[in-house]
């Protein structure tokens, strides 16, 4: 058994969810005048709305996976 | 009409790209880390438990899955959720506490091996070949299903997507093995999450709410010809099986898809039970189907809901689920002249018609997602089997470390290639595919009675267990041969030995199937285990529950113990059905 693995998970994870979420709300600012485009979405800038969520998120998982390399 | 359903733009192939970059960077960065052959099948036993427990949940959670429960959902609404309520979670509850300290603490590095301790050989080579030909079966059907669906969505080439994401599942399985797979698995839970979680909110927000779902799903039951709500509460109208839309009776459901086939599948079958023995300690291997099962009783709202809303938006005047098309392009009608609805489409649909560009990418990188994990739990589950029980137990005994490694990645190619193979099958022949799934329905149904005998009656012994086994398969096909779901024809539905009695349903049938199989396996284990020889306890530690060494929790503090958690789980599952009884 060669033990511990080593990447830690939480930083694929967190780094993509900040890189998607960037990706999308960035896209729902340079959209956001298109009311058009969301007419589908309930009349909501659901790129922007989502996209800072998934960029919250990713934030959360890359900030644990720096506290768990400093606590170990 | 534009043969192609929707288009994707700049932004959502760039999501979707984005995404396979972490994938295959996952992969890459695992490889120098997988030395071994432990390391490679078994992820050398070192991950925490909230990654095993995550990936016990999203390797069952394939696009089939997805797309699958938001059809039912669509067909039969909130009911569906006893496949998750009833049919998965007193399973997970019971593996955690009843089977993970026989998985986890004995030698074996497989199930098929589980059972080659406890039994014998040919109980294990039974299980393993059966097994080994059901993971590449579900991995082509699985290739087959998105090669299928894409091509309709967006005119994709189906041999195009098949043969690149075989490509990419291949790279990242081949460089880090299990680990590899199950880093995906997680990445791909969390991808399901917040791909399905907007869909759904902004699916009620267009019906008005739960009310608003419920006020329009009772119009669509009466018209139906089922009651008010009976779309929206699971368990209305259980107590016969003509009043309620899943055509079940009660115990039929609860023995036989929340006892017998739940029971078989969480607590057997390798493909989920070799996540939970990659975890680092005996107790991480307990706590991870209870981690699966939290997100597990809140999946129906992800995956189910998609398909009750897609319903209620399909009004009269055409709405999202489209009607099935026949050979020549026309819409199909039933019997009594209805339009027919190709429910598989449901929660696709949904996403194309509520997603603007951008978050539609999003979600269909999900499903893709699921697809593709689908496929990679497949193959690392078949090249563990294949390597360990049977290219080492029978073809090659007493080879060094190395040797099973490149055997495992030998097989890894091998079992992609006869995946592919596999997916163009069923593309071309239907009836294959549909007697394969049939035939391993059979082989599937009287599992559980194996292990159940096995872990808890140290009498029961190898011969028992094998001729039980085959009794239960044999019992299971002549029940389907001798009986038939109203309104079918005979053949592959059943009835190809005679007719003797008529189920209300398909799904009545299924589930009397494998009641009827597992009683066949249990009685016939017991008589032919009682006949033959016992093997000595001395020779059964750490095999059955008797002769085992209980783990001892009194060191953690009550609120910590498995046993606290899986209570927790309990009550909380009972809560949800008690909310949508």
């Amino acid at each position: 058994m060669s033990g511990e693995a080593s990447l830690d998970l939480r930083l694929p994870i967190g780094g993509l969810f900040a890189v998607l979420g960037v990706m999308l709300a960035g896209y729902g600012l340079a959209t956001a005048s298109n009311t058009e485009m969301y007419v589908k979405s309930a009349g909501l800038n659901i790129n922007l709305i989502w996209g800072v969520v998934m960029f919250v998120t990713g934030l959360v998982f890359l900030f644990l996976a720096r506290r768990g390399a400093r606590t170990t | 009409m534009d043969p192609v359903l929707t288009h994707l733009t700049a932004i959502d192939y760039a999501v979707m790209a984005m995404y396979f970059v972490f994938v295959l960077g996952i992969g890459f960065a695992l490889r120098r880390s997988t030395k071994t052959s432990s390391d490679f099948f078994q992820s050398g036993r070192s991950l925490p438990p909230w990654v095993t427990g995550l990936a016990f949940l999203s390797a069952n959670l394939g696009a089939q899955e997805v797309i699958g429960m938001g059809a039912s959902g669509a067909k039969y609404g909130i009911a569906t959720a006893h496949f998750y309520w009833i049919g998965a979670i007193p399973a997970m509850v019971f593996v955690a506490l009843f089977m993970m300290p026989f998985y986890y603490g004995s030698r074996a590095r497989s199930v098929p091996e589980y059972l080659k301790l406890r039994f014998d050989e040919k109980t294990r080579t039974l299980n393993a070949l059966s097994f080994a030909a059901m993971t590449i079966f579900s991995s082509g059907i699985s290739m087959y299903a998105m090669g299928k669906l894409f091509n309709l969505l967006l005119g994709w080439s189906f041999d195009v997507s098949v043969l690149v994401s075989a490509v990419i599942v291949l790279a990242y399985v081949f460089a880090g093995g299990l680990t590899s797979a199950i880093y995906n698995e997680v990445l791909q839970f969390f991808m399901i999450a917040f791909g399905f979680a907007p869909l759904v909110f902004l699916g009620l927000k267009q019906v008005g709410g739960w009310s608003g779902l419920t006020a329009r799903l009772s119009e669509a039951a009466i018209g139906n010809g089922q009651a008010a709500g009976a779309y929206t509460h699971a368990w209305q109208g259980m107590t016969s099986a003509s009043t309620n839309p899943l055509g079940v009776e009660w115990f039929g459901l609860v023995m036989g898809l929340g006892f017998v086939l739940s029971f078989g599948y969480w607590c057997t079958d390798f493909l989920v039970v070799q996540r939970a023995m990659a975890a680092d300690s005996m107790i991480a291997a307990r706590r991870t189907p209870l981690i699966a099962a939290v997100p597990k009783m809140f999946f129906p709202f992800l995956v189910i809901l998609p398909g009750m809303i897609a319903l209620a938006l399909t009004g009269t005047a055409g709405g999202i689920i489209p009607a099935k098309m026949n050979a020549a392009g026309q819409p199909m009608l039933d019997a009594a002249g209805k339009v027919v609805m190709d429910f598989d489409l449901a929660t696709p649909m949904l996403l194309i018609k509520l997603f603007p560009e951008g978050m539609l990418g999003l979600g269909l990188t999900a499903l893709l997602a699921s697809f593709m994990s689908g496929m990679a739990g497949n193959v690392t589950a078949f090249n563990t089997v294949w390597t360990y029980d049977i290219y080492q137990s029978h073809i090659k005994k007493g080879a060094s470390d190395e040797h099973y490694l490149w055997m495992g990645r030998a097989a890894t190619v091998g079992g992609i290639a006869l995946s592919i193979a596999a997916a163009y099958v069923a593309g071309a022949f239907n009836n294959i595919m549909e007697v394969l799934q049939l035939v391993f329905a059979f082989v599937n149904a009287p599992l559980f009675a194996t292990f159940a005998l096995g872990m808890f009656w140290k009498r029961a012994t190898g011969h028992g267990a094998f001729w039980g086994l085959a009794a239960g398969m044999s019992g299971a096909m002549l029940h389907h041969g001798l009986t038939l779901p109203r309104g079918s024809v005979p053949g592959i539905k059943g009835g190809f030995f005679g007719l003797l009695h008529t189920y209300p349903s398909e799904m009545a049938q299924t589930f009397w199937t494998a009641i009827v199989a597992f009683m066949t396996c249990v009685i016939v284990s017991i008589v032919i285990s009682l006949a033959t020889k016992p093997r000595p306890d001395m020779e059964l530690k750490g095999l059955v529950y008797s002769l085992t060494e209980k783990p001892v929790d009194s060191g953690i503090p009550f609120f910590k113990r498995p046993l606290t958690f899986a209570l927790a789980v309990l009550a909380m599952t009972a809560l949800l059905n008690i909310i949508f009884l």
